[in-house]
């Protein structure tokens, strides 16, 4: 299937979703929903450096925060519609992306991993000390109450993130079954060896954090809209560093597939769970099922569907 | 700039080195030794905090004395947790992405376990000595970081003499190096390899009670530790402990200078910074083991 | 007489206080069948990397081809045409044989033609290697499911999946059977004589003498000894390295 074939495919789907959703006629649906898709493209996004090129990042609240708080400072500054405020996310925190990877990633994938760490706390000191965008204090932006076709503004949210995760998705995909993806392929399987084959390791490197940083960012640019109240703490919290990780692995690394998956099955577990339980006992949850998976089941839920699959054959 | 504070600074920074130095041993043995990323090592680190603190609570035993009757405990527990990552992924060669994986949900269900057991509000111990303050005319040395300074390089000394003098110890710095040689020495690579693990996460928790003392801790705590831990390790040079300590002192020093002159808030940029900067400008030639 | 293919001036390579490689100098013209022999931990294995970048030299110069090599990453020395394969074979494991294959032609090949390889060019390319190799049946398979022999084979077809100018085999026969060591060698024969320069790296006594027209010794990083097989065998020095 080419891409544009999936990408149309995709965009059905994904419309139906939320024609679906509207005629439940219920916000809390569309805030769940929003959450669950917001995962969808940070696991995508995760993956693409993590699953297909090998490269662990523990930092994934970094560059979603940076997505944040792009947006935080530009409403403050020169406030613009969401999709553009989506774009100056993604390049942003693209940027940033690119630069720590070029800063790490000509050394041992267990210290870029230990960088990413690094970046986290670094950006969220740098946040918490800058006034002009909230600080420890937090920021509150508001949010306008209705837009025009869509109507009501959290719909809007919500069909805003819905397309994005469509792109995400493809766009793994894509990279997934291109030349690029077999390169990745080789950087994870033996860096060594696919520097000795003519890959261009360090390049290719920078263009999956590149990518994976920006789409991170750009999940999170609307996120001060839907919450209107943005804290550091949040922002930078557990649920997010653990969650990319969690929901791939689980979901199954190899492919587009396995977030998607991981990010559906724990996103919507974890709406559950919050309501009738604590949020911590939550993330426990999330981090018992990724050691025990990463333990059991390596290749995720994708890899034990796709195993007993081929005992039937 | 006063003197006298830039000189306090310094001594603090001394003094909080030493401590950091007890905290980052045990990854100069698991990562530069055995290989091993375990970046939920500052999570043992704050377990061993907690559990101080409960006994210090119920019990009235002084910290460090409580760490030190808890020590088999952890070695146990770092024991146990060598061979499930031993038999899950490095004998099946898999350690990259799975290990650390592995490891960093480790450290959240710690943090969690933590949450839910005593809340997220600081805890800290009471002791004589808290509170006093040795001082020297213009040099102050308070006995909340002095004793577990002092404590820290007794440690830290104790684990240099039997990492060089004894036989497991030696086997230990060998384990990296010649597996074969240590095989033909009827030691088992495996066996020691554990052990030293094990010594690595008992050492963690007896630094925590250490670090209660200095300081009331709170859950996410060690996620600071994180970077300094792996800080100290690169600026010292993997694996060996005389730079493990030099490194630490570095770091104290530098941390309370920005504390006592930019406010603390900016105190766990310091490592991090310090740790990107270290890794961007080692050469290039650095590809693999 | 033109300029050699390989030409390493002085090369040094030191790890802290150890010295690994002192000082060496070698020529290689295109079209050699070059043995390189020395007891363990001579420097052998750090000098191949040294030559295909995988470790960087701070003493001496390296030239491919009239280029200078200083600062090249290894990916840019496979392009230029310098290919090594792995003492110990270390294949893409995610992928089957033919993609293992496919990799050195997508990302060395095609980055060098000026026009770009058709997807049935590589295809055509990877078939006609596997079958070079003995491994057409297995294009399918996975590295895992490997033979130790087919394994190596593997190793250096992907190698010569880069259409090298020069190939440095290092020690790909370790632990093989008698038969399979001269199937290796006939088959890098057969390489040689399409044009390709070999340096062979072993330990095997025979295979390097009936694969080598020279044949070059390397003891505690230096090289003590270089020409014809026959002669350096008898070079005391040479014998005194292997027995005493």
């Amino acid at each position: 299937m080419k891409w544009w074939t999936f990408l149309i495919t995709a965009t059905i789907v994904a419309a139906a979703v939320f024609a679906g959703i509207r005629a439940l006629n219920n916000d809390y649906y569309f805030f769940a929903g929003y959450t669950v898709l917001q995962f969808v493209v940070l696991a995508t996004a995760w993956n693409i450096l993590g699953g297909y090129t090998g490269y662990v990042n523990f930092g994934s609240a970094a560059f979603f925060a940076v997505g944040v708080y792009t947006t935080v400072f530009l409403h403050k500054t020169y406030p613009l519609p969401v999709p553009l405020q989506i774009v100056a996310a993604g390049i942003v925190s693209g940027l940033v992306g690119l630069g720590m990877g070029y800063l790490t990633l000509r050394l041992r994938g267990a210290f870029f991993a230990i960088a990413t760490l690094a970046l986290a706390v670094v950006l969220q000191t740098i946040i918490v000390n800058w006034s002009y965008v909230g600080g420890a204090r937090g920021a509150y932006v508001l949010r306008p109450a209705t837009i025009e076709i869509v109507g009501n503004y959290i719909h809007y949210l919500f069909l805003v993130m819905l397309g994005l995760a469509v792109i995400a998705l493809t766009t793994a995909r894509a990279i997934e079954k291109s030349s690029l993806g077999y390169g990745f392929a080789t950087i994870r399987d033996d860096e060594l060896a696919a520097e000795a084959s003519g890959v261009p390791t360090l390049k290719l490197k920078l263009i999956a954090t590149t990518l994976s940083g920006a789409f991170m960012g750009m999940a999170g640019a609307p996120f001060p809209y839907i919450q209107a109240y943005v804290q550091p703490n949040a922002v930078f919290g557990l649920e997010y560093a653990v969650n990319s990780i969690a929901m791939p692995i689980i979901g199954g690394t190899a492919s587009w597939i396995g977030p998607l998956v991981g990010a559906i099955l724990l996103g919507t577990l974890q709406q559950v769970a919050t309501v009738t339980i604590s949020s911590a006992v939550n993330v426990l949850i999330v981090g018992l099922l990724l050691v025990a998976f990463v333990i059991v089941a390596p290749n995720g839920i994708v890899g034990v569907v796709q195993k007993a699959w081929r005992r039937k054959l | 700039m006063s003197g006298e504070l830039l000189l306090n600074a310094v001594i603090a920074g001394i003094l909080l080195g030493g401590f950091y130095a007890a905290v980052t041993v045990g990854i100069s043995i698991s990562f530069g030794i055995l290989d091993i990323v375990n970046i939920a090592h500052p999570a043992f680190v704050i377990v061993g905090s907690y559990v101080t603190y409960y006994v210090n609570a119920q019990f009235g035993i002084d910290p460090i004395l409580a760490g030190i009757l808890v020590l088999p405990l952890f070695y146990g527990l770092g024991a146990g947790i060598y061979q499930v990552y031993y038999v899950s992924f490095e004998r099946r060669g898999k350690e990259a992405l799975s290990g650390l994986a592995f490891f960093f949900g480790i450290l959240f269900i710690a943090e969690v376990l933590l949450i839910l057991a005593f809340g997220v509000d600081y805890r800290d111990v009471r002791a004589s000595y808290i509170g006093q303050s040795l001082n020297f005319g213009i040099f102050h040395f308070p006995l909340r970081m002095l004793v577990p300074c002092l404590a820290s390089l007794a440690m830290f000394a104790f684990l240099l003499i039997f990492l060089t003098r004894t036989f497991i110890g030696r086997a230990i710095m060998a384990v990296a190096q010649d597996q074969l040689a240590l095989r033909l020495m009827a030691a088992d690579p495996v066996k020691i390899k554990r052990i030293a693990f094990a010594i690595s996460i008992a050492t963690a928790a007896l630094a925590g009670s250490f670090l209660i003392i200095i300081q009331p801790v709170e859950p996410s705590v060690g996620r600071e530790y994180i970077g300094r831990v792996f800080a100290i390790c690169v600026l010292g040079g993997l694996g060996s402990l005389t730079g493990t300590l030099i490194g630490a002192i570095l770091l104290g020093i530098v941390e309370s200078i920005t504390a006592t002159f930019y406010g603390p808030s900016w105190a766990p940029a310091v490592a991090f910074g310090l740790l990107l900067l270290t890794l961007a400008l080692r050469p290039a030639g650095i590809m693999g083991r | 007489m033109s300029a050699p293919l390989l030409d390493v001036a002085g090369l040094g390579k030191r790890f802290g206080g150890f010295v690994a490689l002192d000082g060496i100098d070698l020529s290689i013209a295109a079209g050699e069948r070059v043995g390189l022999i020395g007891p363990n931990g001579s420097g052998k294995s750090t000098l191949v990397n040294c030559l295909s970048g995988t470790l960087i030299n701070e003493i001496g110069s390296v030239k491919f081809d009239g280029t200078e090599l200083a600062g090249l990453p290894a990916h840019q020395r496979t392009r230029l045409g310098l290919a090594r394969s792995f003492q110990l074979p270390r294949p893409f494991s995610s992928m089957t044989v033919g993609d293992n294959i496919r990799v050195p032609l997508i990302y060395a090949v095609n980055a060098r033609s000026h026009g770009r390889l058709s997807e049935s060019d590589i295809a055509t390319r990877c078939d006609g290697l596997l079958g070079l190799v003995g491994l057409a049946d297995r294009a399918r398979d996975f590295p895992r499911d490997l033979t130790q022999v087919d394994m190596r084979k593997l190793e250096l077809a992907r190698a010569m999946a880069a259409e090298p100018k020069l190939l440095i085999a290092d020690e790909a026969m370790a632990g093989l059977s008698g038969s399979e060591v001269n199937d290796i060698v006939e088959l890098l024969i057969m390489l040689n004589e399409r044009g390709v320069t070999v340096i062979l790296i072993e330990h095997i006594m025979s295979a390097v003498m009936r694969f080598s027209k020279r044949l070059v010794v390397l003891v505690s990083g230096r090289k003590i000894a270089d020409g014809r097989p026959d002669d350096v065998i008898r070079n005391p020095e040479v014998e005194r390295a292997y027995l005493g």
